[in-house]
């Protein structure tokens, strides 16, 4: 709804609704929104049941991969005599990305209520969520409406007085990016090192401490509470464009642009739209440059490619970018490409789990280039260079850091080539200069 | 077991049939092409993480660690294809960048997989332009130097810490390329089997500080031997430089260390290049002994033994061609067999299964048992007066000698003239195991066989040959031309022993046959 | 580009020391209440290992900082070496292995915030605090200053964290209200 800015009529604020209602927050609150309905009709319903609406309503994962919710819930299978397990991913960092932050922030009793619906769809007494250290704040809101809800018996040995156990913690990370990754998320969660792992075994095999684990990002799980109630057929109403990509979705919205913060709009929406109306368009005096929709790790595009989009999971892919995290990176004219790609690199580098030889050595090598470019010491080799390195690093590890990291050398140097030639051009003038003196 | 079901699969177009679940690293091998990996090892759990090992398999979108992707029915692999090579190359680029390419200083060089796999597949120049990391050398305690600079991260040494030898005194600390593998202040790498580490490091990152800037690793001359410091019988490789050992490395073998040593064992090699050696065939000639020539020397020792009862004190360490031998001499009168054996603390590795540096430290304390052969703490209680006592290698250091007194004569034959004993009749210098062929039984009663790593000094003959002539001299009518002659023999009088040849041991040996099953063929 | 206290100075608390990261008398935290604490976390996992993270944000909040003997403790207590502890701790940027200043004031300049005036806003701080160096506590021991990456509210250009508490977009021209609020 445009926290922290007042909701544009052209939004749909479903999971939205009530950020910056502080009454919403606690559980009496929440109640009276109409909270913790829909955790009991789920716990009415078999869990196959709800795993079946769930897949009905195309909720696609809201982290980033956009795997299909419904389908990954249907992995863990039901009596197998094991202990399952649910993790909430609430590790967001991908740059550019706030959109969880807000939801536990405002409405920390809808991700309780979709950890505890989640649990149950997938057979699982036990739920982490695993919050980024630097959250803070939602760590205490999260923290605050476990206990009530505690208090009030809809968690525990006996949730909802339906004699099942559903317990639900936080887990506060310590500061890494890469925790974000799943298998990686399963290791900080079991005190190791936050690297991610070789798959197979998959997490629905084999994930936390071993067992058969789910992991989904904060927004996909409160947006199971509203698809309970309202029903999967609501949801997949909720679609302007590809029907394989349905409902609403959060953006969140920074960097150049009049108005940051969240949003949420429906699947398919026009990209150019959201940008100029609904954002309020570019700060004054100022024109968009580049757009990078969805976190940091997907490819820049060109504001001729951002007009074009269709806000969802195939739109995005279309115009040369992906929908990713949701995270919409604004950048205007006033800001130079190679510094912030520069930047990017340096951020990747420093998140590199130092696992995969390709990550570790070439996102620290691709910082060192452009760097030096942005410093007027680059060559035009150095171009070929970084684009030789970005594709050595490019879909040969483990995870896709390494990949998220030549994604905006690659993307920036094909699109905004003429920024890098005017600095390696500048150099070669400082050079004669500098002999010259 | 129930039999594997086998998959079949394509590998640079030859055909490959390997059971269920093998990678196609493995696999890749049993048809000779190596696939060129780091972080990988048969004998760690599989991290994935060098992405050295990638290879192009049909219909996968993407390149595959061939160690940690199975083999599947109908797989069609390429390990050569230009865009697997590429890939490599770029891991090699990538390894090398911040690498000093120090290597005529390193220690391995020349036996360095970094060298190996660029040599055979890298980038001919770096595209870096940029300085290099540096991290400065750090003593890791016990036999072991850290040179981060030249670490490529496989993970190796501390999965070998952690999984192996269960002792995570290793971590990967930092991450990106600020990572290096570190370890906690105070707590050192003082594990009785850390050693391994510098043999599993792919490149010139651990070091043995015992062999820091001792030689080049393609001077050294290599034989397969046996670790004769306690009765595991660990399978090594005796390295050699200039007839000196240089180093003693670990030689795999499933069936006893896997590809381990101990420090122990690895580090106690000093003893085979010492210098006081018994060089000269020697007859006592008054009050001294007397520098004399084989024929005289043997006849002389005949002479003493041929109606005298011997008493033999004989070294575990001996061979059991030369303990079998000596087991001819005592049968001829009725003689008595005794041995004695160092001990220490038992030191074992967990994470493999019967594997120890045992308390016992001598190689061949079974073949000694087996043969018949006395353990005794006081091994000289019952030398009688009219005893020959034959002292076989034993340096009779830290014993009571008074009793050798009242023999009546004394043959040493061994590797070094004991101290402390004026009535010496004869010297008949041999070689130390390193310098002869030969095999021990180890504590689970596996023969193996070790082969020549040096020359003997001077004179000194191999023990089986010394003793053969020494049995001719007395009117046997054995003679011995062969180490595995001797083996022949012993094989034919000993039903334990019956079936085996050195053929059949080959390098990795056999055990030998229980009393019971004795006989039965092989 | 670190997120370490390389220069780390100690801090008023502590004795002098050699080289930052070393101290020479250590107060277990494990004990009383706190260890019940532990204890409590221990039910809510299946190993104790996984509450090696929340151990060492205990161990944080008593010391301040993660020092060597904290490691081991914490190694004690979690059945875990304290090489093991080491290797965890240096892998997130959160836990302090060195003693930091009063205030650890970290401000994001990741991409977003950096195409938003981020530097300046580091700058600021640099300047008003006197800590001069990134990493740096300033010379009164109250605050070192870092560029962290992402702090995850790119909408509030530039956030900021001062230990735990969180502010959305700082400007340079609020830093210096900022400072003042601090007790």
């Amino acid at each position: 709804m445009g926290y922290p800015h007042t909701s544009h009529q052209r939004e749909t604020a479903v999971l939205s609704q009530y950020f910056g209602d502080t009454e919403a927050r606690t559980l009496d609150g929440w109640k009276k929104r109409g909270g913790y309905q829909a955790l009991e009709k789920a716990l009415g319903m078999t869990p196959a049941d709800i795993v079946n609406v769930v897949k009905e309503s195309g909720l696609r994962g809201r982290g980033g991969a956009g795997f299909p919710t419904g389908m990954k819930w249907s992995f863990m299978k039901p009596g197998d005599g094991k202990p399952h397990y649910l993790c909430c991913n609430a590790d967001e960092s991908e740059p550019g990305t706030f959109k969880d932050r807000e939801i536990m922030r405002w409405t920390p009793h809808a991700v309780v209520e979709g950890c505890a619906i989640g649990a149950y769809a997938i057979g699982a007494e036990v739920a982490y969520i695993y919050i980024r250290g630097e959250f803070t704040e939602p760590i205490m809101w999260m923290e605050r409406a476990l206990q009530e809800a505690y208090a009030a018996g809809i968690l525990g040995a006996n949730a909802m007085g339906t004699g099942k156990r559903i317990d639900i913690y936080v887990h506060r990370g310590a500061g890494a990016y890469i925790c974000g990754e799943e298998t990686a998320l399963m290791n900080s969660l079991e005190g190791r090192r936050g690297n991610p792992r070789i798959k197979p075994p998959f997490p629905a095999v084999a994930g936390v401490f071993g067992q058969p684990t789910t992991i989904n990002n904060v927004e996909t799980l409160a947006a199971v509470c509203p698809i309970l109630m309202k029903g999967a057929e609501w949801y997949k109403g909720m679609c302007l464009s590809n029907p394989k990509s349905t409902g609403s979705k959060l953006y969140s919205v920074c960097g150049n642009i009049q108005y940051p913060g969240t949003y949420e709009v429906v699947m398919g929406f026009s990209f150019k739209d959201f940008l100029y109306d609904v954002c309020g368009g570019p700060v004054k005096g100022r024109k968009f440059k580049a757009v990078i929709p969805g976190g940091a790790s997907v490819p820049i595009q060109t504001m001729e490619e951002a007009e074009a989009t269709l806000m969802d999971y195939e739109g995005f892919i279309a115009q040369g970018s992906m929908l990713g995290s949701g995270g919409v990176i604004v950048i205007d004219d006033a800001q130079n490409m190679v510094r912030i790609i520069a930047r990017l690199a340096r951020f990747f580098a420093h998140e590199s789990c130092a696992q995969c030889t390709q990550c570790r050595e070439g996102t620290a090598w691709t910082t060192k280039i452009l760097e030096r470019i942005r410093d007027g010491q680059g060559t035009m080799e150095d171009l070929d260079t970084l684009m030789g390195i970005a594709n050595n690093m490019t879909g040969t590890t483990i995870c896709v850091l390494s990949d998220s990291c030549a994604t905006p050398v690659i993307s920036g140097i094909k699109k905004f080539r003429p920024e890098f030639e005017a600095l390696i051009h500048g150099k070669r003038v400082h050079s004669v200069m500098a002999a010259v003196a | 077991m129930a039999e594997a079901k086998m998959v079949n699969l394509t590998i640079e177009g030859r055909t490959v049939s390997v059971p269920e679940g093998t990678s196609i690293l493995e696999a890749a091998k049993t048809v000779g092409i190596l696939i060129p990996h780091y972080c990988y090892h048969p004998s760690l759990p599989i991290p994935g993480v060098c992405r050295m090992c990638l290879v192009e398999v049909e219909k996968a979108p993407k390149l595959s660690p061939s160690c940690a992707t199975s083999v599947a029915e109908g797989q069609v692999v390429h390990v050569h294809s230009e865009r697997a090579l590429e890939a490599r190359k770029g891991v090699l680029e990538f390894l090398l960048i911040n690498h000093p390419l120090d290597c005529p200083i390193c220690d391995k060089s020349g036996e360095c997989e970094l060298q190996d796999f660029t040599y055979q597949e890298g980038p001919a120049e770096s595209r870096l332009r940029d300085p290099k990391r540096f991290n400065p050398v750090e003593d890791f305690g016990g036999d072991i130097m850290y040179v981060p600079n030249r670490c490529i991260l496989c993970t190796r040494c501390v999965r070998f810490m952690d999984d192996v030898a269960h002792d995570t005194v290793l971590n990967i600390s930092e991450r990106g390329d600020r990572a290096l593998v570190g370890k906690f202040e105070g707590k050192d790498l003082t594990h009785a089997w850390a050693g391994n580490i510098v043999d599993l490091c792919p490149v010139g990152a651990l070091l043995s500080k015992d062999f820091l800037n001792k030689a080049r690793a393609w001077e050294l001359d290599r034989a397969a031997s046996i670790c004769p410091n306690c009765p595991q019988g660990c399978n090594i490789m005796i390295e050699v430089r200039d007839n000196s050992i240089a180093r003693l490395k670990p030689r795999p073998n499933d069936d006893v260390n896997k590809f381990f040593i101990c420090d122990y064992g690895r580090l106690n090699y000093r003893w085979m290049n010492r210098q006081d050696r018994a060089e000269l065939p020697m007859v006592r000639n008054g009050a001294n002994l007397a520098v004399a020539e084989w024929e005289v020397a043997i006849h002389s020792a005949a002479r003493l033994l041929k109606d005298a009862k011997p008493f033999v004190l004989a070294s575990p360490m001996l061979s059991n061609e030369a303990l079998f031998l000596l087991t001819r001499l005592l049968e001829r009168k009725g003689g008595t067999g005794v041995f004695r054996v160092a001990t220490g603390e038992e030191a074992p590795l967990p994470g493999v299964e019967d594997l120890a540096l045992r308390r016992d430290r001598a190689a061949n304390v079974h073949g000694a048992e087996l043969l018949g052969y006395t353990r005794s703490e006081n091994p000289l209680a019952d030398l009688g007066a009219d005893d020959v006592l034959v002292i076989a290698d034993d340096d009779l250091r830290g014993m009571t000698v008074e009793a050798a007194a009242r023999a009546k004569g004394v043959i040493v034959i061994g590797t070094a003239v004991p101290d402390g004993l004026d009535n010496i009749s004869v010297v008949l210098p041999i070689a130390n195991f390193t310098e002869e062929e030969g095999t021990f039984t180890n504590l689970r009663g596996r023969v193996q066989r070790f082969t020549q790593a040096k020359s003997p000094p001077g004179q000194a003959r191999p023990s089986w040959l010394v003793l053969g002539d020494l049995l001719g001299a007395l009117g046997a009518q054995d003679s011995f031309f062969l180490p595995s002659d001797v083996f022949a023999d012993l094989a034919n009088a000993r039903p334990e022993f019956s079936g085996l040849t050195y053929d059949k041991l080959g390098m990795r040996g056999l055990p030998v046959l229980n009393a019971e099953t004795a006989g039965a063929t092989r | 580009m670190s997120t370490k206290n390389m220069g780390g100075l100690e801090s008023p608390d502590m004795a002098s020391h050699d080289s930052p990261g070393h101290e020479t008398s250590y107060t277990p935290v494990f004990t009383g209440d706190v260890r019940k604490e532990l204890d409590t976390l221990l039910t809510r996992y299946p190993t104790k290992m996984a509450a090696l993270l929340p151990a060492l944000w205990i161990i944080q909040r008593e010391h301040g900082w993660v020092s060597e003997n904290g490691m081991a403790e914490v190694a004690e207590v979690l059945d875990l070496t304290p090489a093991y502890v080491k290797g965890v701790v240096t892998f997130y940027t959160m836990y302090h292995q060195h003693p930091v200043g009063k205030y650890f004031i970290q401000v994001c300049t990741t991409s977003p915030c950096g195409v938003c005036g981020a530097e300046d806003v580091v700058k600021a701080f640099l300047q008003q605090t006197k800590a001069g160096e990134l990493g740096v506590t300033s010379p009164d021991n109250k605050y070192t200053v870092i560029e962290v990456e992402c702090l995850g509210a790119c909408g509030f250009a530039t956030p900021i964290m001062i230990n735990e508490e969180f502010i959305e977009s700082v400007t340079p021209d609020s830093v210096s209200t900022i400072l003042a609020r601090l007790p």
